[in-house]
């Protein structure tokens, strides 16, 4: 077995091993830190298929930020879990029929398909070997896909304003610091000059 | 790609994640975080059989392809989540049997 051969059959190994830990867990902050053990080893995987800018990719996108996230809202809802978790298994039997059945498609698909020979170097953008991966990404990126490109931020940008549109909310009633009216204070409402007898006082 | 590393094993362990991930809506019916996080699984199987055609046909255009379903996904977890913030802030629970308001 050669070391590639068996570096995929490690990653793969945990990936699967992590991805099945996420569905099963019972402590949903476990279920994400084993989605996290997931992804890094899917990025493993990407590394070894030569897709390096996207393995990093997965690693600073997922790891963290997309499962930072998950991690925030899980510890942020105050929610009676294990009381979501009964029931679980009610499910499991159609779930298992309806996962074997598009298990079984997946691998006779994936067994059977023959790709057309004239499909092969059709795609119009041959990988260079000569030319790292994210050098050939961003030639592509920034040219032929910029539409694309700029499509991917207008998606993230109205993701961006949504979630904040949807979490911000005002809340009445309590005290906030008011810099304009802070600003606004003259010394004629603020100050009063008093004449005190002496000995007296107030 | 390795030459030995083949086309179909990446094939194969794309296909046991994603049929992780639809076991993992099933059997996680009522709590929508993990049904989320299922999601994700799916989408990162999806990105991995692109990434596999990608090397196998030593053409690019796959590698953009799972950078836009990356960019996707992420932009989805974010909505998803926000959702379910304001969900539990307005419901005080996040049970999926819950969410029936609209009577869909």
């Amino acid at each position: 077995m050669t070391l590639p051969l068996f570096f995929f059959y490690v990653f793969s190994a945990i990936t699967v091993a992590s991805a099945f830990m996420v569905i099963s867990a019972r402590n949903p902050v476990h279920a994400v830190l084993f989605l996290i053990l997931a992804f890094v080893n899917a990025a493993g995987l990407f590394m070894l298929a030569g897709a390096e800018f996207l393995a990093l990719l997965l690693i600073v996108v997922y790891v963290g930020a997309v499962a930072v996230l998950f991690l925030f809202v899980v510890m942020m809802i105050d929610v009676d879990f294990a009381e979501l978790k009964s029931g679980l298994l009610s499910y499991a039997p159609i779930g298992m029929v309806v996962g074997a059945i598009l298990f079984l498609e997946l691998l006779l698909v994936a067994g059977s398909f023959v790709i057309a020979p004239d499909v092969v170097g059709a795609g119009g953008l041959p990988i260079d070997a000569t030319m790292d991966n994210t050098r050939a990404l961003g030639l592509v990126l920034y040219t032929r896909y910029v539409f694309l490109f700029q499509g991917a931020a207008a998606v993230l940008l109205v993701a961006m304003i949504g979630a904040i549109v949807l979490t911000l909310r005002h809340r009445t009633g309590i005290k906030r610091q008011s810099t304009a009216s802070q600003l606004g204070r003259k010394p004629s409402e603020t100050v009063r000059n008093v004449k005190v007898k002496s000995g007296q006082g107030l | 790609m390795g030459l030995e590393i083949g086309l179909g094993h990446y094939l194969t362990v794309a296909a046991i994640l994603f049929t992780l991930g639809v076991f993992g809506i099933f059997i996680n019916r009522k709590n929508i975080i993990v049904i989320l996080m299922s999601v994700e699984l799916i989408l990162l199987a999806v990105n991995l059989n692109l990434v596999a055609f990608s090397a196998h046909l030593n053409d690019l255009q796959g590698q953009v392809f799972a950078l836009m379903i990356l960019t996707v996904a992420a932009a989805e977890a974010a909505i998803g989540l926000a959702i379910l913030v304001i969900f539990y802030r307005n419901r005080g629970t996040i049970a999926v049997e819950d969410v029936n308001m609209m009577k869909g």
